[in-house]
């Protein structure tokens, strides 16, 4: 007797790009805002996009469920953070905590492809890059999502940094300013909406620099 | 029965009256899915987050201590998914452990052997062996053997003992020995490595053997690249020696000269 297998799958694509980008003192963490399943697009204006802690922004693409549990569950540790260490989680702890709590669900994972950007207790931009079971690392700029793998070759070709594994180390940090980066995510998602059907209607562009955190959005194609 | 140290206790879902001031009661545990068929649910999930298989590392032993190198591609499926992974893993000052196959799989698992490494040492005042250590981590693997992990690594490390060197994998493998290679380009690590291996090396021509053994690996194994890590771990423990670009390398090993022709012409039109 053949195993039956199950017909339901707890699972969806909700598609979509995320971008972010490390300077010397800021750090640009961009997403689409679109989300659909299959071919249905089912909104044009949907944020994937968390502010975790002050100084620490969260883009997941992916099964947005998952990714809105996975929101709730960091913003209520730091909320515990905060109560017990009487202040704001940095970034790098962040980082930690967000892949300690993928693994935690390593043998029913959250289907969230995510990238967390922000500050570092020095002020210098930081991006960690994740895969669905929590591996990490820190890295100067990363894409994840269904235009990723379209991103990914463009931004190492403008913003090669050096690899951090490098002896003697170099800086990951991209040279470029905050504008000159915002106006390149900007190109990145026009690009990417071009050729992939999940990316389109609004990219969300988040700064977070000394001055705190700044939002904006540019229209894109919606076909 | 499997190892849950590393989790948290969650406290159950559905609150037993008024009693959630904070009291966790739940034993810890990883949640499981209700799935009638908990095996194709597992091949799915493997298939969904696609550990990264490609990789060369390489660890030996020799007169001075021991030899630890990595490459650093990570790969998902045909995609490079990234050039900077860190493959060789500090687990503490004085022991390393090397990654290959699901990269979160080696990543949390090496992080909890680093803690539990640490809390031995506070329990009994003195470092723990590298026997010890990955027998730590052999027994956590094969509790969890059959339900997907994938980590193939080698714990190396220098203890009262002198240097020691284990292969420890996710079917609940458990080796000692002096020469170990693990992964897609394993074999073409061994083959230099192999032919030029002396135990009574120097620790610049056992760092410059294992540079070579892993730029070969990267030339020939298409799933290996990136940064060629360089780390020794002495007496004092380990010290990384080098990081450089498998692309740079390829160069430095193979000059590339002009050929006669264009000499020739370079002469030719002269200062």
């Amino acid at each position: 007797m053949t195993k039956q297998h199950a017909n339901w799958s707890p699972y969806d694509n909700n598609g979509g790009s995320c971008v972010a980008i490390a300077g010397s003192d800021y750090c640009v963490i961009a997403a689409d805002t679109r989300m659909s399943t299959g071919y249905n697009i089912l909104t044009r204006d949907y944020s994937k996009i968390s502010h975790l802690a002050e100084k620490c922004v969260m883009a997941s693409s992916g099964f947005q469920a998952d990714v809105k549990a996975l929101q709730k569950v960091l913003s209520a540790r730091h909320l515990t953070y905060q109560h017990q260490h009487n202040k704001q989680m940095s970034c790098p702890a962040m980082a930690q905590l967000l892949s300690n709590t993928l693994y935690y669900k390593r043998f029913f994972p959250y289907y969230s492809f995510n990238v967390l950007g922000g500050l570092d207790s020095e002020g210098k931009g930081c991006v960690f890059t994740y895969d669905a079971v929590g591996s990490y690392e820190r890295v100067g700029y990363s894409s994840q999502g269904s235009g990723s793998t379209l991103i990914m070759p463009f931004l190492d070709n403008q913003l090669k940094s050096p690899s951090p594994l490098l002896l003697p180390a170099q800086d990951a940090v991209t040279p470029l300013s905050e504008a000159e980066a915002v106006d390149l995510v900007k190109t990145v998602f026009a690009s990417a909406t071009e050729r992939d059907i999940y990316t389109g209607d609004k990219v969300e562009i988040v700064i977070l620099n000394a001055g705190g955190i700044h939002r904006e959005f540019m229209d894109l194609r919606k076909d | 029965m499997l190892d849950t140290t590393a989790l948290e206790s969650f406290p159950s879902l559905i609150s037993h009256g008024i009693n959630v001031a904070g009291e966790i009661s739940a034993p810890p545990s990883f949640q499981l899915p209700n799935s009638n068929d908990f095996d194709g649910f597992v091949k799915e999930t493997i298939q969904m987050v696609k550990p990264a298989k490609g990789t060369t590392t390489l660890a030996f032993i020799f007169k001075e201590g021991v030899m630890v190198a990595a490459d650093s591609r990570a790969s998902m499926g045909g995609y490079i998914s990234s050039h900077s992974v860190k493959k060789i893993i500090e687990i503490n000052p004085y022991m390393l452990g090397t990654m290959a196959g699901g990269a979160a799989d080696c990543q949390f698992w090496h992080r909890n052997l680093g803690i539990k490494c640490r809390l031995h040492e506070l329990a009994n005042k003195r470092r723990i062996s590298v026997t010890g250590a990955s027998k730590l981590l052999a027994n956590i693997l094969y509790s969890y053997r059959g339900m997907g992990l994938s980590v193939g690594t080698m714990i190396a490390g220098w203890d009262e003992t002198g240097p020691g060197l284990y292969y420890v994998d996710s079917e609940g493998g458990r080796l000692k020995g002096n020469r170990f290679s693990v992964g897609s380009g394993s074999p073409y690590a061994y083959g230099v490595l192999d032919s030029g291996y002396k135990y009574d090396m120097s620790v610049e021509e056992a760092s410059e053997l294992a540079r070579r053994a892993i730029y070969h690996a990267t030339f020939r194994d298409g799933a290996s690249g990136g940064v060629a890590s360089v780390y020794y771990v002495g007496p004092t423990g380990w010290k990384k020696l080098s990081g450089d670009d498998v692309g740079e390398l390829h160069y430095h090993y193979n000059p590339v000269t002009p050929s006669t022709v264009e000499q020739e012409m370079v002469e030719a039109a002269g200062p």
